[in-house]
């Protein structure tokens, strides 16, 4: 059995990685949004971190510490080139309908929760919230990809995804190392295939507002 | 016995929120002052002018109706009575087995709506631009208040502040995230709702950006002395909810002896000059938004406050 403040710092943790996703959703600055997906992995990282010691798990202070080196620091370091280079590092992105947005999220994760809740009925406490707060995660992360016109938001919404999948696969006791390696490196070639994919759109198009895609697959703006 | 006791701590409580009251806004006046570098008026320049303000005469507005002359006083009447239902230094008030946290909010919203009424009864410009954003304001901060108190009373199981406080001093809370997310809203919450730096500025008169100020701008003499007694009031309240609710530590409870009222007093004393002090740096840390921001700083409080209260049904079972 594990100690109740064991549990609480677990939940902490946790939700506080639902909050930082809230963050995302705000953010509505280039540099602000890629620093809060930072804060994002770390937060991840300490969870997962976390629950190696009360789970006495060692081999998911691996998964933690991929999580900090490639996505706490890689991968914000990288974005960062990239927004330089394709000179959108101090526009402003227009989110449309931030109220909305929020309520939206709010639903999301009341709709995760009641999901998760009961069909986890049989499962320990800690692999419970882990659930329900990892679906709420990867659907606020969808739905930053589908309310984001600027693709680079668009990435970021799908890296934040790849957190919740990480503190989900932590809470069912772990998952095996070869996967997370593989995982891991995929994100890696996923990045460097998105980023590729900018320029290429950058130079096509000279934006990467996806919305002016729309126009060239003749649909009406 | 009891009841006498507990009728002598109400009473007690009546008047030592009234007194220090225009004391705290002082402290925050004077060490704001002191943190941009200035002398800064005196710790009891706010008493010196409520009693100036008694003294003088009342100039009413010819359009000015009876609403405009009976709003102070209905004001600083429903902010007095929620001010004295919170346990500052003693838990075990008569009047708090009556009323819980919800009717202090309900008392709050009068005072507002009635402020509101009297800002437009004259029929000035400023007047109605100060009740529409006040109204703003309120839309949103209510609700977010309201989440807050949700929060805390599902988790303690009473909307009863004594037993909330007696909650929030056992063992059995432990570290949970939703109190945290619940404070914020509520510091969020009450700097909005007494007209603080991020959304009002209480020392300006500039037009364009006033709030509470625009409300009371045609108020003069002892009515203009009721309202800012109920403003100062109701700073105070919003600090006792906040530690009451968050440090209940060194509140009195009933049957206990003189000593520990009287170390109940002085925990509440430093409780109050500690977050006079935080206000302060706050405030003079951070500057002041428009009026149009004013709607996602209040919407991420109540987006905390709803939050809060989700996460909690995920939370172990207490």
């Amino acid at each position: 059995m594990i100690a109740p403040l064991a549990l609480d710092i677990a939940h902490l943790f946790a939700g506080g990685l639902v909050l930082v996703s809230f963050m995302l959703l705000y953010q509505d600055r280039m540099t602000g949004l890629i620093n809060t997906f930072a804060l994002h992995a770390l937060v991840v990282s300490l969870s997962v971190a976390w629950q190696a010691y009360i789970q006495h798990a060692p081999h998911l202070y691996i998964t933690a510490a991929i999580a900090l080196g490639i996505k706490a620091m890689v991968i914000p370091i990288a974005l960062h080139r990239i927004i330089v280079r394709l000179g959108i590092h101090r526009t402003i992105e227009p989110v449309v309908g931030i109220g909305l947005t929020m309520l939206a999220g709010i639903g999301l994760i009341a709709l995760s929760i009641m999901v998760m809740l009961p069909i986890t009925a049989q499962a320990g406490t800690l692999a419970r919230e882990d659930l329900s707060f990892a679906l709420s995660v990867i659907l606020l992360g969808l739905l930053m990809m589908i309310s984001r016109r600027n693709a680079v938001s668009q990435v970021i919404g799908f890296l934040s995804i790849e957190n919740g999948l990480i503190l989900a696969a932590t809470g069912a006791k772990g998952m095996p190392l070869v996967v997370e390696i593989s995982v891991a490196f995929s994100i890696l070639v996923a990045l460097i295939v998105i980023g590729i994919f900018l320029f290429r759109i950058r130079e096509r198009f000279e934006t990467v507002d996806i919305h002016r895609l729309h126009e060239h697959r003749g649909e009406q703006p | 016995m009891a009841i006498a006791l507990a009728l002598g701590v109400q009473l007690v409580q009546l008047t030592l929120v009234l007194v220090l009251a225009p004391l705290l806004t002082g402290l925050v006046r004077k060490l704001k002052a002191h943190l941009v570098g200035r002398q800064g008026p005196p710790l009891l320049q706010p008493y010196r002018e409520l009693a100036r303000l008694l003294r003088k005469d009342v100039v009413l507005a010819e359009s000015a109706s009876w609403l405009f002359r009976a709003a102070p006083y209905l004001i600083f009447a429903t902010t007095w009575v929620a001010a004295a239902l919170v346990p500052t230094f003693a838990a075990g008030l008569v009047f708090g087995y009556a009323a819980d946290v919800i009717a202090i909010v309900a008392l709050l919203g009068a005072a507002r709506f009635v402020l509101a009424l009297a800002g437009l009864d004259v029929g000035t410009s400023f007047g109605g631009i100060g009740s529409s954003r006040e109204m703003m304001i309120a839309s949103l901060a209510e609700p977010a208040m309201l989440m807050v108190v949700f929060t805390v009373a599902l988790l303690a199981g009473s909307t009863q502040l004594s037993s909330i406080a007696a909650f929030m001093q056992g063992a059995g809370v432990g570290l949970r995230v939703s109190l945290a997310m619940a404070l914020v809203a509520l510091v969020m919450v009450a700097l909005a709702e007494n007209a603080r730096i991020p959304v009002d500025n209480p020392a300006t008169h500039l037009e364009l950006t006033m709030v509470h100020e625009a409300m009371i701008l045609e108020y003069s003499g002892r009515h203009l002395a009721m309202i800012e007694l109920a403003s100062f009031v109701k700073l105070l309240l919003y600090v006792s909810i906040i530690a009451c609710v968050f440090a209940p530590w060194g509140i009195a409870v009933s049957g206990q002896g003189l000593a520990a009222y009287l170390a109940g007093l002085a925990a509440y004393a430093g409780k109050l000059a500690l977050c006079g002090f935080l206000l302060a740096v706050f405030e003079t840390a951070i500057a002041k938004m428009r009026v149009f921001r004013v709607s996602d700083f209040l919407g991420a409080a109540l987006m905390l406050g709803v939050l809060a209260t989700l996460l909690l049904f995920v939370s172990r079972v207490a």
